[in-house]
């Protein structure tokens, strides 16, 4: 299991207009630093590693990660998207929705350790999706997840190797990732149903 | 987006272009090992056709089969239509098999819509009589963006074309940024389209028409003043019977087949004349752009409306499009079944 910092969040952060702050910009780069170090620790060096996020917010936080490793070990980790939309479950329980982008490295995925990049870790339904995906593109030697939030409820049996922060939920509360790439800031947010 | 795709006119520019995005992103799909979605699984897709038709027969079933959808295919030669069944009556029995949508082709203009009546499934138009046949027009704008729109394209003049919208592309950290991303969200303003040959009798060209207009594109319909349907006047185009003062300033040049069965009079005094005026050789094709393409929605005439060295060149995007109609026909499948099931239509 995850041998690091795994500790319970206080509920300490700052009240926003999104609810309140779990996790600051500091706090993320910290914790994406230290998934990049265990990365590498858990995969010799980096050796033969692909790192793919799931759109929307898996793929800069996969970019980042990329980029971490980079400068620790002068290694280039290829860096790719997978949209797992096509293979999600609960498809007929919303209208259709647009698909993200998949984006492979141009060597594929046969043979090489795909660690899955996420925002959040919830039920679990995500991942499933993204593990049948990836069945369909090719054949890796083994596959990790990496998320920076693991809210826990899981529904599947599927745990993540690398986790930035564990946070207690509850099932009312939403947990938002907001990443400058994509929001314009970085910040964790937690906010009652209905919040956006 | 609506529950049935009749006409093209029934779509918005934003349907229009989720509809190419989705497209886009399926085109990958191609280049994998497996040529498969599990999306619509355990949903039936009917093909009734009461036309003749290869490619759109085809591409509609492959789209169908590689969204993992259930196809059964029923065309009129050898069903009980040869008995006398009317078309309600073939619906009624297909609604009680449980399709989930229903192509159609017909000889019959408004067919689709009389149909979209009678079942409770989506109904795809394939092509209706003279009327329309809107998911060729999508496959159409999906090759001319592929084409002229993407950032590859090197000899159209700056202005337009290769824009990119705010956060759109920026596909900085990926590896292999491909040249997909700056197609993304991209209409066809500005692009100008001729449209030649048989419009009266194309179901093709007015799909084309409208569909291009609300991307954007400036349509031109080159034709024989018989060839042209008395209400042109109301399309969103504009009108020409000089092919030649065309050709310079197009982007586009899709050709249309002359439809002989269709021709129950005289439309033009023979087919030779009818190739040297509106008829597109390798003559004609020197006189385009150098970066304009050549298309057609097949089959084709050669020597009539297309000499067959045109139709072989480089410029030519005719097998392209079919390659692109299956794409674009997946696309169309997910969007109109892939989410929730639309409510049932109380009779």
């Amino acid at each position: 299991m995850c041998a690091a910092i795994n500790q319970v969040a206080g509920r300490d952060g700052v009240a926003g207009r999104d609810g309140l702050a779990v996790l600051d910009a500091e706090e993320i780069r910290r914790a994406l630093t230290r998934i990049a170090h265990e990365i590498l620790e858990r995969t010799h060096g980096g050796d033969e590693v692909i790192l793919l996020g799931i759109p929307t917010r898996g793929v800069p936080l996969a970019r980042r990660l990329a980029g971490r490793i980079a400068e620790f070990e002068k290694l280039v980790v290829p860096c790719g998207s997978l949209d797992v939309t096509m293979h999600r479950d609960d498809l007929r329980l919303h209208p259709a929705r647009a698909l993200g982008r998949t984006e492979l490295p141009a060597d594929g995925v046969d043979g090489k350790t795909v660690v899955l990049v996420d925002d959040v870790l919830y039920s679990g339904r995500t991942v499933r999706a993204a593990l049948d995906a990836l069945n369909d593109l090719g054949r890796p030697r083994a596959v990790q997840l990496a998320v920076l939030v693991d809210r826990g409820h899981r529904e599947l049996p599927i745990r993540a190797d690398y986790v930035g922060k564990n946070l207690p939920t509850s099932q009312r509360e939403v947990v938002r990732v907001l990443l400058a790439e994509v929001d314009g800031q970085d910040a964790v947010m937690i906010g009652e149903e209905g919040q956006p | 987006m609506k529950r049935h795709l009749i006409s093209a006119a029934d779509l918005s520019r934003a349907d229009a272009l989720l509809i190419l995005d989705t497209a886009e992103e399926l085109a990958q799909l191609a280049d994998r090992p497996i040529k498969k979605l599990p999306t619509l699984r355990g949903r039936t897709v009917v093909n009734l056709f009461y036309e003749d038709s290869t490619r759109t027969r085809i591409s509609f079933e492959a789209a169908a089969k590689r969204l993992s959808a259930d196809v059964i295919n029923f065309s009129a030669k050898g069903s009980s239509v040869a008995k006398g069944e009317s078309l309600k009556d073939t619906a009624l029995t297909l609604e009680a098999m449980g399709a989930d949508a229903v192509v159609i082709r017909h000889p019959a203009s408004g067919a689709a819509h009389r149909l979209a009546g009678w079942v409770r499934g989506s109904v795809l138009n394939a092509g209706d009589g003279t009327h329309e046949h809107p998911t060729q027009a999508l496959l159409d704008a999906f090759t001319i963006r592929r084409r002229l729109m993407g950032g590859r394209r090197g000899s159209r003049k700056g202005g337009l074309g290769g824009w990119v919208p705010p956060g759109a592309g920026g596909s900085g950290g990926l590896s292999g940024s491909s040249p997909r991303a700056s197609t993304a969200n991209t209409a066809l303003d500005g692009l100008r389209v001729t449209i030649v040959g048989d419009v009266l009798h194309s179901r093709v060209a007015r799909s084309n028409v409208l569909l291009l207009s609300t991307l954007g594109a400036e349509v031109t319909l080159a034709a024989p003043p018989t060839l042209l349907p008395l209400a042109v006047g109301s399309w969103p185009c504009a009108v020409s019977y000089d092919l030649d003062s065309e050709l310079p300033k197009s982007d586009v040049v899709m050709m249309l087949r002359v439809q002989q069965e269709r021709m129950s009079a005289a439309y033009f005094p023979s087919v030779r004349e009818y190739s040297r005026r509106y008829g597109l050789d390798a003559a004609r094709m020197a006189r385009l752009p150098d970066h304009a393409i050549v298309m057609h929605p097949g089959p084709m005439n050669r020597g009539v409306e297309i000499a067959a060295e045109v139709a072989d060149s480089s410029r030519s995007t005719i097998v392209e499009q079919v390659a692109n109609g299956v794409t674009t026909r997946m696309a169309v499948l997910y969007l109109l079944l892939g989410g929730t099931e639309f409510p049932a239509v109380t009779q």
